[in-house]
């Protein structure tokens, strides 16, 4: 499975279990605006931790949050690279 | 001044009875400590000194303590699992001289007189003189830090012991450590006998030992009930009382045991190695009455202090040891239980411990809170909270969870758990996550294990 993937469904995973509704998710979808709230995106750092044994955010000293769910997907791109 | 009362008087008054100490690997009979010995010609030697207890097997502690009782001036009752360096610390800070241990060679630490505890029985050379307040020195079982040496005496840890004979105990703690040690108490002081664990033994191996025992009375962790419950093993046992000590009982551990021992009697008690025995609540249910709030003239004085549980009574420890130690209580002699409060109309709940808040965006968390509305939810046996680093939020609650037989470990199954949890916690109480356990770590004493 893409990193693509692999994010997009555990964000949807995520949004099933808190009660969310996803737009669709495209590249330069804000993710402010992907009915995520904070807790959400903890939780899926959290998530992505456990199965790629990364965290980019924690990583990356100044890492900068990413504003699109493209950023998002391109910073664990990055990190795994 | 009281006269001073030995363990050695309740063998006495107890034999003829067939009493015993039993472990899964060794049979201690009471009757025998009046003329034989486990310490031999050695006892002697120990009299009058400060003697730090090492042993593996626990029906060698309990002769030990036994003998050691009005002989030694101090023992300091270690876990079986210390290491040489932390026996040799404990040592140094209850200048320690002496150490009794069990099995082939003596740990390795500097004092100037080992003795060994051995099986079979040796008969006594002499009567037992009994003759010292020996002090009676426990470790605390904090999770932070090494563990601080408290000084008990006899007379403080039996405080709370009332006449109750021919008991037959059984319990699932150490008795090194205050919870199992009021049980030892009490199967001496009652003329009763005692089944406890072995290292490394499966809860379900003990309930048929407790069972075929014939136990009357049986004492652990709601932690360990839980296992009970788990184990499919509990019809072993039929006991006539249930005691939960050493963590908060709440409402669905205590109706889950009263639907599955409908005839017992059940008591949840509170106490520390510290603060000692402060009282056990008999109603089945969850807290103890406010009233018990500074009220005037009862034995053990309770009061909340910035939200803890303060307690002075005479089966509070006397001190700590050590030449830095802290002191044990306040000006007044009100011990601090680090325990939080919360009274709610005429009841007071315990929320958790002080030390053990988890901090959410500025909010306070306790996570046995979050844990007792897990475990009220069908599908949860049970549960452990605790905070994971987020560096989005700071902190995120998860929750690892034992599910019950049947369920299944799966996306709808969480989604059950933490709307049920939604529905009856603050926002920022309730858990964000499900890890889906087979069992939860435990404490040697018997507790969740909540660091590591």
């Amino acid at each position: 499975m893409s990193m693509r993937d692999t994010i997009l469904n555990e964000m949807r995973a995520i949004a099933t279990l808190h009660g969310k509704r996803l737009p669709e998710l495209t590249d330069g979808l804000p993710l402010s605006e992907s009915g995520l709230d904070s807790l959400c995106f903890a939780l899926l750092v959290a998530r992505l931790e456990d199965i790629l044994d990364r965290d980019p955010l924690s990583e990356t000293p100044n890492a900068r949050f990413p504003s699109t769910v493209g950023e998002f997907v391109a910073l664990y791109e990055e990190a795994v690279a | 001044m009281p006269e001073l009362q030995y363990l050695i008087r309740w063998i006495r008054e107890g034999c003829g009875r067939d009493r015993v100490i039993a472990t899964r690997d060794r049979v201690l009979p009471l009757d025998k400590l009046e003329g034989w010995t486990a310490l031999g010609p050695d006892l002697e030697k120990l009299r009058g000194r400060s003697v730090v207890l090492s042993v593996q097997d626990m029906a060698s502690a309990a002769a030990a303590l036994i003998e050691l009782d009005g002989v030694a001036r101090r023992v300091v009752l270690c876990p079986a699992a210390w290491d040489p360096w932390r026996l040799e610390s404990a040592a140094i800070t209850a200048e320690a001289e002496s150490l009794v241990y069990d099995g082939a060679d003596a740990p390795t630490i500097r004092v100037s007189h080992a003795a060994a505890c051995q099986f079979p029985l040796r008969p006594l050379a002499s009567p037992r003189i009994a003759e010292f307040e020996t002090e009676w020195v426990l470790p605390t079982s904090g999770t932070t830090g090494p563990p601080k040496l408290v000084l008990h005496t006899l007379s403080t840890l039996t405080g709370a012991i009332a006449d109750a004979p021919a008991q037959r105990w059984a319990t699932f703690y150490d008795i090194r450590r205050y919870g199992g040690l009021q049980i030892f108490l009490r199967a001496l002081m009652g003329c009763g006998s005692l089944v406890v664990g072995s290292p490394g033994e499966e809860i379900g191996s003990m309930l048929a030992r407790f069972g075929s025992a014939g136990i009357t009375h049986i004492s652990g962790t709601p932690t360990h009930w839980r296992k009970v419950l788990m184990s499919g093993q509990g019809h072993r046992i039929d006991p006539d009382y249930v005691r939960l000590s050493g963590e908060i009982a709440d409402g669905p551990i205590l109706s889950a045991l009263r639907a599955f021992y409908p005839r017992a009697r059940i008591e949840h008690a509170y106490a520390s190695t510290e603060a000692g025995v402060v009282f056990a609540v008999g109603d089945e249910m969850p807290g103890f009455p406010a009233r018990w709030i500074e009220s005037v003239g009862n034995v053990v004085e309770l009061k909340i202090v910035d939200d803890t549980l303060r307690v002075r009574s005479n089966r509070c420890a006397r001190r700590f040891l050590g030449q830095d130690a802290p002191s044990l209580s306040d000006e007044n002699g009100f011990v601090d239980t680090g325990d939080v409060v919360e009274r709610r109309g005429d009841r007071c709940y315990f929320m958790g411990r002080r030390g053990g808040v988890i901090s959410f965006g500025g909010l306070k968390i306790h996570p046995e809170e979050v844990e007792t509305v897990l475990n009220s939810i069908e599908l949860v046996s049970a549960s452990r909270v605790f905070a994971r680093r987020s560096p989005v939020t700071g902190a995120l609650i998860y929750a690892d969870v034992v599910l019950r037989d049947g369920c299944a470990p799966d996306a709808d199954t969480e989604l059950k758990i933490l709307s049920a949890c939604r529905a009856r916690l603050a926002p920022h109480s309730a858990p964000a996550a499900v890890r889906f356990v087979d069992d939860l770590p435990m404490t040697a004493g018997g507790k969740i294990a909540r660091h590591g």
